[in-house]
């Protein structure tokens, strides 16, 4: 089996929104839709104060609950652990939207440019009708990870078929990998180091993993 | 709707949900009475005028509520496909149940089957059962939830629809049991101790703070307007105080208004998301590991 799941370390980050910027560009979401976004995080009171990134994004859960409310199966939670969205079923009912506790789906429901009414070239080019009216979130980059099933390589080593934002990742706060190989990169980094998976108390199983230190 | 610009220390804070507008709102609130109006009209006893009155007023709530909500739906014209997963949406079987309450509410409208009436009564039950569960499967909006939020929602349709058929029965002329009126008390009643309980559940388990103020805004209001005065209405009922018209259309506009102004409060004014949370502020240098940070919420047992 394969569950592909991601690690970022929360003491690398830097906040640089890279990630940001790259899934946008990998994956050209229109604009007010962030499918990663990094959130820059102030706690604690003068003078013990702390200032925390946390990237966040779709959590591919265990037990997506927005799977389970959808009325028509247009997500589905794949045998690899990823949730994948058919926008060609989804009847944009918003449902997964408010089930998701990770705020990381969206709708956008008319067509909208950067820069007013006409498309830049590069939006005119990579302009998806289909994802007008629909949920849409992070896919982990679905099309590299079933171009590595096509081609034996591996996401979180080979980079062509390594999610965009992690490839991007200055500091290198962001792996990927297969959760049920015990000699993957991810693997062994959760291994070695103390970690947590956001809301977890609600039962989700989410797969991404936040590492705030050594083990 | 256009989502409003947030600084960036807020975006982890739980947030009003902007997707679910007054349509979705509004079946509920028109979906939840109707289903509780066919469920009376079945088994007030009314004679076959106000029992069909009954259950026309109950299809028609039901089907503007879900008018609305395809209107709000961003590709309405694939609307048949939320028939496709029954296995675990609430939001497919309460399609499949709106089904059932057409078919069975137009064979007793058109036949005068007692049978069907019955079978559309049970099916609004359903249908009523289904919506509340849709809102407490959704694990991004703590508000809904809670289990506490099921009876709630069950409770305000079975109250709407003990009253509305209160109100369409004299208005059609039928003879009122006091049983009609017993039942229209107790859950009114009803209704009032599951609010309380809800609120005091999600005070246990925690939840947005700001999700709480809008609770609690609101509860004077369903304790006064949609409890206390619909109460003392219904006693004058029982003990036979004249002018039945006006007392039943207070009842029936204070219950019923009150059940359509919580479930909006619930569905769109109170419906604050999870937010985003960090359980370890991360070790950064030299320094140690931070406590978690929640921002927005209001902790368990301090709600």
């Amino acid at each position: 089996m394969t569950r592909y799941a991601m690690s970022i370390d929360l003491r690398r980050c830097v906040g640089c929104q890279t990630c940001t910027a790259s899934c946008k560009g990998a994956n050209a979401t229109p604009p007010g839709i962030q499918w990663r976004r990094v959130l820059d995080i102030e706690s604690g009171e003068f003078p013990d104060v702390r200032r925390s990134f946390l990237p966040i994004a779709c959590m591919h859960c265990g037990d997506p609950p927005c799977e389970a409310v959808c009325p028509t199966e247009a997500t589905t939670k794949r045998a690899d652990g990823l949730v994948a969205i058919d926008y060609d079923l989804c009847i944009g009912c918003a449902n997964c939207v408010m089930a998701c506790p990770y705020d990381a789906r969206s709708i956008v429901h008319e067509v909208r440019y950067a820069y007013g009414d006409a498309p830049m070239a590069s939006e005119a080019k990579r302009f998806d009708p289909g994802r007008i009216g629909v949920s849409m979130k992070c896919s982990f980059c679905k099309d590299r990870i079933d171009h590595a099933a096509r081609t034996g390589q591996k996401p979180g080593v080979d980079p062509e078929v390594t999610p965009a934002c992690v490839n991007s990742c200055i500091s290198g706060a962001m792996a990927f990998g297969d959760l049920d190989d015990a000699d993957s990169g991810i693997s062994r980094l959760l291994a070695e180091t103390q970690h947590f998976r956001m809301h977890e108390e609600l039962g989700t199983a989410p797969g991404v993993y936040y590492i705030w230190d050594k083990s | 709707m256009k989502p409003a610009t947030l600084r960036a220390a807020q975006l982890a804070a739980p947030k009003q949900q902007r997707n679910w507008d007054w349509r979705a709102a509004a079946n509920f609130i028109c979906g939840g009475a109707g289903g509780g109006l066919l469920l009376f009209a079945a088994f007030a006893g009314f004679g076959r005028g106000a029992t069909l009155a009954s259950l026309l007023a109950g299809m028609a709530l039901i089907g503007t509520g879900l008018t609305c909500v395809w209107f709000e739906i961003g590709r309405p014209w694939r609307a048949l496909n939320v028939y496709r997963h029954i296995a675990s949406s609430w939001m497919t079987r309460e399609a499949v149940v709106a089904l059932a309450v057409f078919g069975c509410g137009a064979l007793a409208v058109l036949t005068g089957s007692v049978v069907a009436a019955v079978f559309a009564g049970i099916c609004g039950g359903a249908f009523l059962y289904s919506q509340a569960r849709i809102l407490a499967a959704n694990k991004g909006i703590p508000a809904w939830r809670h289990p506490a939020s099921v009876p709630l929602l069950v409770a305000t349709g079975l109250a709407e629809g003990a009253t509305l058929a209160l109100a369409i029965g004299a208005l059609a002329g039928a003879v009122i049991g006091v049983g009609l009126v017993v039942a229209a008390l107790i859950l009114v009643l009803v209704r009032a101790w599951a609010w309380w309980r809800y609120r005091a559940g999600l005070g246990s388990t925690g939840a947005p703070e700001a999700a709480l103020r809008v609770l609690d805004g609101f509860a004077p209001r369903l304790l006064w307007l949609g409890t206390v005065l619909p109460a003392l209405a219904l006693l004058a009922l029982l003990f036979g105080m004249p002018g039945l018209g006006p007392v039943l259309l207070l009842v029936v506009l204070l219950a019923a208004g009150t059940g359509a102004w919580l479930k909006y409060t619930l569905v769109r004014r109170a419906a604050f998301t999870q937010g985003l949370a960090i359980d370890h502020i991360p070790v950064r240098g030299r320094g140690p590991a931070g406590p978690a940070v929640k921002p927005g919420w209001k902790p368990a047992s301090q709600g």
